[in-house]
């Protein structure tokens, strides 16, 4: 773990182009494998969900291809997430600087951000982000397998059926909300955060900006 | 549907009326199954088997007639024997031959997400096109009779074709021709539908059984496979016939509102998204304030 590394500057605020290690290559490299498996599962999920976008199955090898693959990168994504999970979990504690962010909402969205409480490495929409994809993988595991293995469930049983096509559809469509949400944040509104998914760096001005008391922590100077 | 190309509505040159037309076809077929007159000789499965080209499977005996608990991707006709105690102490041994009913509003189709997997005829035959099948197992979850299986080497799914290839040739399904006495009936709808309560009011009438009847199930829109039943109260009693079957709330939810608010919700939310950046536009980071270091809130707005 290098996140935070910082090359050593003896006045902080003259080197707004410094930058400061916010992913190491890790959590670039599980970002990536997972993000590349949810579009898979986005497409082919999409396509079996309607008809106006079976062709969707088509760009991915056909319907019994698409039908073949889709629970296997959902292992995939599965496990990217729960490596998620464990590298990520002891940031993602939601304290009272987050509430009070929370709270503060309507500022961010409309790009007052000097207006914002200082947050830490992560804000409360990444926060959310991170449990809501969370407890999605979690559902959408189980419901996955049901429907998986739908012809292994005997007739008894076929409550979990019925179960598992709803929880398995409606839990995507969070999951897609919260895509939609995560890839404009990161690659269209905030700028910087895309490349820092790339190469691992942001500025010090882009930190000291968006998660100011993760700066202080990372630059080791104590908050009043 | 053949039909229709024969059905005249004009002649060149011909005196007097058209021959034939306005002539109201019904091409609604329905197979009758009259579980009062079956023997559970299981020539049906035979020819079914005989037909389709499948060959017997393995059976398993649980002390009963019954040869396996349910039809398989490769056995589309099985006779449901179930040894019923009636209220007499005497007992029936109640037999009724299993396969797809062709629902009218069928739940497999309904469920089914591939392009052309189902398809369902004028004449009332539900059929899979296993070359379009992708082998998700929603149709699975849309019947409610448990019909459509799984194969897992070809990971299609197969059922009863009601002898699509037969009818559509003018020919009885294969099932029908084998019955020997027969209790098994083909024909449009509205016959069959006839011939089935003339025969449940001979039971109810001659027999001394008072809740024969007919079972159509409403629930599916009626069915193409239709049987007469000594106790049409209770059709459980029939190897698990349900009594009013449906499908699943949770299909019709799924492929209903579910689809509506989601399609909604994601379209919504890109033009959402859109519409965000080109009134607030980008965050950028912000030059660090030089006192920034001794006073971490500088350049904070109050």
């Amino acid at each position: 773990m290098t996140t935070g590394a910082v090359s050593r500057s003896n006045s902080a605020s003259q080197n707004n182009e410094e930058t400061i290690v916010r992913y190491t290559f890790g959590e670039r490299v599980n970002h990536w494998i997972g993000a590349l498996s949810y579009i898979y599962l986005l497409m082919t999920g999409l396509a079996f969900w309607s008809p106006y976008l079976y062709w969707l199955a088509a760009v991915v090898g056909g319907g019994p291809t698409a039908r073949f693959w889709h629970p296997w990168f959902g292992l995939i994504f599965t496990a990217t997430q729960f490596w998620t999970f464990k590298a990520w979990r002891r940031d993602m504690g939601i304290n009272d600087a987050d509430r009070a962010w929370g709270k503060a909402i309507p500022d961010y969205v409309e790009n007052e951000d000097e207006k914002l409480p200082p947050v830490g490495r992560f804000n409360f929409g990444q926060k959310i982000f991170f449990w809501g994809i969370f407890y999605s993988v979690i559902l959408l595991l189980l419901s996955g397998v049901a429907l998986w293995y739908t012809e292994t469930l005997p007739w008894s049983l076929r409550f979990l059926r019925f179960a598992a096509i709803l929880i398995h559809s409606s839990v995507a469509l969070i999951t897609i909300g919260l895509f939609l949400i995560h890839v404009y944040m990161s690659a269209v509104l905030e700028q910087g955060s895309f490349g820092s998914m790339i190469h691992g760096y942001v500025t010090r001005a882009w930190a000291w900006t968006f998660h100011r008391t993760w700066y202080y922590d990372v630059i080791g100077k104590p908050r009043p | 549907m053949s039909q229709a190309a024969t059905e005249l509505i004009r002649i060149s040159g011909h005196a007097g009326v058209v021959p034939g037309k306005g002539l109201n076809r019904e091409f609604q077929v329905c197979k009758l199954v009259d579980t009062t007159t079956c023997i559970g000789c299981k020539a049906c499965e035979v020819a079914c088997l005989e037909w389709n080209g499948y060959t017997f499977t393995e059976t398993t005996f649980d002390n009963s007639y019954q040869t396996m608990p349910e039809t398989a991707w490769n056995y589309w006709n099985l006779i449901k024997f179930n040894e019923h105690e009636r209220a007499d102490g005497t007992m029936m041994l109640l037999m009724r031959k299993d396969q797809c009913m062709h629902c009218a509003d069928p739940g497999c189709l309904a469920a089914c997400p591939a392009d052309a997997a189902i398809v369902q005829y004028a004449n009332g035959i539900v059929d899979f096109q296993e070359a379009n099948c992708i082998g998700c197992g929603y149709c699975m979850t849309g019947c409610p009779f448990n019909i459509p299986k799984f194969d897992p080497p070809s990971r299609k799914v197969f059922k009863c074709t009601l002898c699509n290839d037969r009818v559509s040739v003018g020919l009885e399904p294969a099932c029908i021709k084998a019955c020997p006495t027969g209790c098994l009936h083909f024909g449009v709808k509205s016959e069959m539908k006839e011939l089935a309560e003339t025969r449940a009011a001979q039971l109810r009438t001659n027999s001394g059984f008072q809740d024969a009847g007919v079972y159509d199930p409403a629930g599916v829109g009626g069915t193409h496979v239709i049987y007469v039943l000594h106790d049409a109260k209770h059709p459980e009693l029939y190897g698990g016939l349900p009594r009013d079957p449906q499908i699943p709330w949770s299909v019709r939810l799924w492929k209903g509102p579910l689809k509506w608010i989601g399609n909604l919700a994601m379209v919504g939310g890109i033009v959402g998204m859109a519409l965000h950046y080109m009134r607030f536009g980008p965050k950028k980071e912000e030059p660090i304030p030089p006192n920034a270091n001794a006073d971490p809130d500088a350049g904070r707005r109050p």
